[in-house]
């Protein structure tokens, strides 16, 4: 595809950029393919503001006079301001990023032409592959298997070519499974507790229809789960309501007449459209500047973003005191397992498991849990809060978690061996990026527009050790325990840092974070 | 006091944990003259539960149950002590004594006036003379040659609610002086309570006018002239009315109210928008309750803490104290700051004022001078306000209470800029309560002065110092920018928090039970004999390369955390019943721990703030999954039974 013939307009002199925190500056506006380039020239000095046009969610132009104001509105929550002399111009661009900025052909996107020196294609993609979370976890391999029943990704579409599955039930047993669950998303296991052998299973829905239709293996691929310990429970992120009436729409869930050794839990988790609005609310709540506290708690409460994040970690530890405290293995699961379910499942992880609250061992979290299990990072981040596009399939799935991880890792500043400004450059990076790593929605997809060939992963440049330095929580003392967040809403704050981003001027805090890794660095380097 | 109490000791209590009610623990309940005891029959930990009577708030006995009776016990620092009592009896007779015994009639009943003063001379008169208000004047340069100290009021005369010292503009002239004090209410005249140096600009404080509706005083209106004047390169003042504009107007009709600025050349008035102490109150038990609810939804949590409007009035208190701040500093403008008796909101403002003026004022001796200032000696009326006896409800408000959040909500905005954390303003809020130090007994200088409180009671601004390495922010550096100058803070709606550390610590699971500044304090103890070691091989040279600031900041760590809090040295223990060898303990454990119920205190070999205490508190983080499941969903019959299991 040729981009310039949606540029008319390349550069324009003389424009003035204002953004938050830094004075007005006038300057060269340049549009290219994949960014708008905005630089200026102060006596000797130069500078240049880079800006990726996928980043931005909403654009809106207004004349005045004979020139033109462009006010983009980033999916990093940034608002800027364009004052562009000339009021073609101004249409210009305008329609030029309008078009740039929301390509749909994923080979289009920018990923695919990000160069940088430093990165070679060559490097690996991604972290680890299934083969090797199977190996490493010798443990489980005598009840366990990795099962390649789906390598040509037929048996379901959104799952990894590879999963882990009971010893006993045969590939041929799983495709039937698979037909008996929406998507395909059979039952498959996510995380095992070594502790005490239990397991946290995830799928999506069992078809069983209006006529409670029943299928003997996935009884018995259930079974097979919780083989020897008597009991299971399955946290349905639906509450029991939706969840008897997705039966109408060909879903449902597992009876106890069919499943008599299985407990059901309700949780009900919201998603989609409602989790996108309260998004939308949030992020309009944060930038209204009136000056009364009413105000904003209502504007807060009624955007009941703060809730969702309540019901996601009570859920999650709900799940990991099933497995931690009960001694029982669980399935979690929604209706398509692709959004809340991963969601409840990553962060149960989080609770449980050591492993995955050190920096590598958080983005494995991510890379098992969310690209691999097939959360559709392209449908759900298509569009951030500003848009003003009609709503498809957007929602912050992703998002909600990492503001939970947030809460996390605020409860527990010594349990995390990453920080803060990870789960930032996360929350910006799943909207607009230059790696490849979070585009398509699922692993096939991905493999067949060749991102793993063409394009570069983000995590594997997370981990570089100039990366990983400034990504690193100075405070982190692993513990082998689990870590349970406290739930009451007190005990629950609004994610400043990603919300209240260019709204706050947050210098005081940083510096603050600054002088505390500075002093631990000190001190451990005394002791 | 020991004939109020009808039970001294009462066996098989058990002590409710709030946060899991299924847990508790057996144990003697102990009522002394000072303290109810709750000791625990566990021969291995024995933790014993202190809490002084003059902390309790209220003593609640809901309907007896067959396994006996409840008593809830409320303190005025919003914890929540929960015993079961096996006999409805004994759980009257505790009840009753407790009303008694939490509501002294007489300043003798309090405990620090229970005590031989003498014991411990020497350190009772170090105590107080560890503070010295006058060299604080001259800190900020007064007297000088614009504003001078005034023997008028030295006898109580012009102001029996005022210093005895005062400061006046030079040209203030006594006429002038008591004639300003007539006609403002209560005589509470203008003086000055801060002097900025670099702008020569003022702070002054006074009481609403006598103005009504049309009155005038020539002398009044000549002290104003006076300030002004006091500030050679303005020409005008500010006079702030902390009350809403409507409160300040309808005192017109009572002959009191504001500043004509017809009378008053070269004023320019302006209303904040404080509300009134009754307000205050009932915001106040708005946001305890919504602190105390037991399984709120996010929902109910927020829309309590709209409804509370406690936030918004903290907002009210730091604008106040923002646009003094800005005025004395940036427009080099003086500030005459009043309310209506000018000894709650205007104190309020004028040290909120100060605190974000003055560095010194963040330091934990500036605070206690500037609290010993505005509040202490222009006659805040601490009996009155925090209940110390039996008196008029209507009189108790949480004013000092307002500025100590004030301060907290701007330590979380600058976190560098203080040198004291917060457990320092919770124990400063406490003390305000609990009178165990004469400091804040009384309702001014005056009447503390008649008392004879320096030569009966010991002071609490020692022992404060004296265990301020527990009160020390680590991030603290006086030489970080955050530390210099004046602060200017965000006062946008969404950076004012519920301070959970006061309105929330019942919460056993309440995060953060690790903070990253307890962890740097135990880095840093750990790290500290070694530092010592090292500095003191070092070679001269190197140590002064090393630079003055450091060496003064590790010798300021070296003060090992004091075990025993904030206690008149020399006390003996109370005569209770109980088994006990060491003071009375009833205040947080400073290990960095959870906040367990904040009385409770191991008395096993204690143990300091360690990478030990970390991992324990990991371990007790359990508890926390009690609130897991969510209330909300639990109707299906199925799960209820797991959510009870």
């Amino acid at each position: 595809m040729e981009f310039s013939e949606h540029i008319k307009t390349a550069n324009v002199e003389d424009v003035v950029l204002r953004r938050p925190f830094h004075p007005p500056m006038q300057g060269t506006l340049c549009v290219t393919g994949h960014h708008l380039l905005f630089s200026n020239r102060d006596g000797d000095s130069s500078r240049l503001v880079l800006l990726l046009l996928r980043n931005i969610d909403a654009i809106e132009k207004r004349p005045s006079g004979s020139s033109g104001t462009i006010t983009l509105k980033c999916k990093d929550l940034c608002v800027l301001q364009l004052d562009i002399p000339g009021m073609e111009e101004c249409l210009n661009i305008a329609r030029s990023i309008e078009y740039l900025s929301s390509l749909d052909i994923v080979s289009d996107m920018y990923p695919f032409f990000y160069r940088p020196l430093k990165l070679s294609l060559q490097d690996q993609w991604g972290l680890s592959s299934a083969e090797q979370n199977y190996a490493q976890m010798e443990e489980l391999q005598d009840r366990w298997r990795l099962s390649h029943v789906n390598k040509d990704y037929s048996v379901c579409p959104s799952y990894p070519p590879a999963v882990i599955v009971p010893h006993s039930i045969d590939d041929e047993t799983l495709v039937k499974v698979a037909k008996f669950r929406q998507g395909g998303r059979f039952p498959v296991l996510c995380y095992y507790h070594r502790k005490n052998g239990m397991v946290i299973m995830r799928s999506s829905q069992p078809l069983t229809g209006a006529n409670r239709k029943r299928c003997r293996e996935d009884e018995l691929l259930l079974q097979a789960v919780i083989d020897g310990s008597g009991l299971g429970y399955i946290i349905d992120t639906r509450s029991n309501q939706q969840a008897q009436q997705a039966r109408m729409t060909g879903g449902g869930f597992e009876s106890k007449s069919s499943y008599s050794c299985w407990k059901r839990l309700h949780r009900q988790l919201e998603r989609g459209k409602v989790l996108q609005e309260s998004l939308i609310k949030l992020v309009e709540a944060c930038g209204d500047h009136s000056h009364s506290v009413d105000r904003w708690l209502s504007k807060l409460e009624n955007s009941k973003w703060l809730s969702h994040v309540h019901t996601a970690l009570a859920t999650a530890g709900l799940l990991a005191e099933c497995v931690e405290r009960d001694g029982h293995s669980v399935l979690v699961h929604g209706s398509e397992g692709t959004d809340t379910t991963l969601l409840v499942s990553s962060l149960a992880q989080l609770i449980l498991d050591p492993k995955t609250r050190t920096l590598a061992g958080f983005l494995g979290l991510l890379e098992r849990e969310w690209l691999l299990a097939g959360h559709p990072f392209q449908q759900r981040c298509a569009h951030s809060a500003y848009s003003h596009a009609r709503l498809r399939l957007e929602a912050p799935v992703f998002v909600l978690l990492l503001d939970c991880v947030w809460q996390l890792a605020r409860q527990f500043p010594l349990a995390m061996g990453f920080s803060e400004p990870l789960l930032l450059r996360l929350a910006m990076e799943v909207y607009a990026s230059d790696y490849g790593t979070f585009l398509c929605n699922s692993d096939q997809e991905r493999c067949a527009a060749g991102v793993k060939e063409r394009t570069h992963c983000l995590f594997q440049f997370l981990l570089k050790p100039s990366e990983r330095e400034r990504y690193s929580n100075p405070l982190y003392e692993p513990t082998e325990l689990a870590i349970w967040p406290s739930v009451q809403p007190q005990s629950l704050q609004l994610w400043r840092g990603l919300f209240l981003r260019w709204t706050q001027h947050a210098v005081h805090l940083e510096k603050a974070q600054e002088e505390l890794r500075n002093l631990v660095i000190e001190c451990r380097g005394a002791s | 006091m020991m004939e109020h109490i009808r039970t001294p000791k009462v066996e098989n209590v058990r002590l409710i944990d709030r946060t899991a009610p299924r847990k508790a623990t057996v144990g003697t309940l102990y009522l002394s003259a000072t303290h109810t005891i709750f000791v625990e029959n566990n021969p291995e930990t024995r933790r014993e539960t202190w809490v002084l009577h003059s902390m309790v708030a209220s003593v609640e006995r809901p309907p007896t149950t067959p396994s006996g009776s409840h008593l809830v016990v409320h303190t005025k620092n919003f914890q929540v002590v929960q015993l079961l009592i096996p006999q409805e009896r004994d759980a009257m007779d505790v009840q009753a004594s407790l009303a008694r015994l939490s509501r002294p009639e007489k300043y003798s009943e309090l405990y620090c006036l229970s005590i031989n003063p003498n014991a411990n001379k020497e350190e009772r008169e170090e105590s107080w003379s560890f503070l010295d208000l006058q060299a604080d004047y001259r800190r900020m340069g007064v007297p000088n040659n614009l504003w001078v100290s005034t023997p008028a009021n030295s006898e109580y005369r012009v102001c029996d609610t005022y210093p005895s010292e005062l400061f006046v503009p030079k040209s203030a002239t006594p006429p002038v002086i008591v004639g300003s004090s007539k006609f403002r209410s209560r005589g509470r005249l203008p003086v000055l309570t801060y002097f900025h140096q670099d702008t020569l600009a003022a702070i002054c404080r006074c009481s609403q006018p006598l103005s009504g509706f049309s009155a005038r005083s020539q002398d009044d209106e000549q002290m104003l002239e006076a300030i002004m004047k006091s500030n050679p390169s303005s020409d005008y003042i500010y006079v702030v009315d902390t009350r809403p504009k409507l409160n300040a107007m309808a005192n017109r009709a009572a002959g009191k109210g504001y500043e004509n600025e017809d009378h008053y050349t070269n004023i320019k008035l302006q209303f904040i928008g404080i509300e009134n102490i009754h307000v205050m109150r009932n915001s106040q038990q708005k946001i305890i309750d919504v602190g105390e609810l037991k399984t709120p939804s996010m929902g109910d949590f927020l829309l309590g803490l709209e409804s509370s409007g406690w936030l918004k009035h903290i907002k009210a208190v730091l604008d106040a104290g923002v646009f003094i701040a800005k005025a004395v500093a940036e427009e080099g403008i003086s500030v005459v700051v009043h309310c209506s008796d000018g000894w709650d909101r205007t104190a309020q403002a004028c040290s909120v004022a100060s605190v974000l003026l003055e560095p010194y004022y963040r330091t934990m001796k500036g605070l206690m001078l500037l609290i010993e200032r505005d509040w202490v000696s222009f006659g805040h009326k601490f009996s009155h306000r925090y209940n110390h006896l039996e008196g008029d409800s209507k009189e108790v408000s949480p004013v000092i209470d307002q500025f100590l959040e004030c301060v907290w909500q701007l330590s979380e905005q600058f976190p560098c800029a203080f040198e004291f954390n917060e457990r320092f303003l919770v124990q400063l809020h406490r003390h305000v309560y609990s009178c165990q130090y004469g400091n804040f007994l009384g309702n001014s200088q005056k009447e503390r002065r008649d008392m004879g409180l320096r030569e009966r009671t010991h002071s609490l601004w020692h022992q404060l110092w004296k265990d301020r390495a527990q009160y020390a922010n680590p991030l603290y550096r006086a030489d970080h920018t955050q530390t210099q100058g004046m602060l200017r803070p965000n006062t946008s709606p969404y950076c004012f928090k519920m301070w959970k550390g006061m309105y929330n610590r019942v919460e056993k699971s309440a995060p953060p039970r690790q903070t990253p500044t307890d962890l740097l304090t135990a880095v840093r103890e750990e790290t500290q004999q070694l530092e010592e070691e090292l500095t003191n091989h070092q070679e001269r040279i190197a140590a002064l390369r090393k630079g003055d600031q450091t060496k003064g900041n590790a010798g300021q760590k070296t003060n090992k955390v004091c075990e025993e809090e904030c206690r008149p040295g020399g006390l003996a223990p109370p005569t209770g019943d109980g088994p006990f060898t060491s003071p009375p303990q009833d205040y947080f454990p400073s290990q960095g721990g959870p906040p367990g119920p904040a009385m409770t205190l191991l008395l096993g070999p204690s143990k300091g703030p360690g990478p030990d205490d970390l991992s324990s508190a990991c371990s007790d983080m359990e508890s926390g999954v009690a609130d897991l499941s969510s209330p909300d969903d639990s109707k299906d019959p199925d799960e209820a039974v797991y959510c009870t299991a």
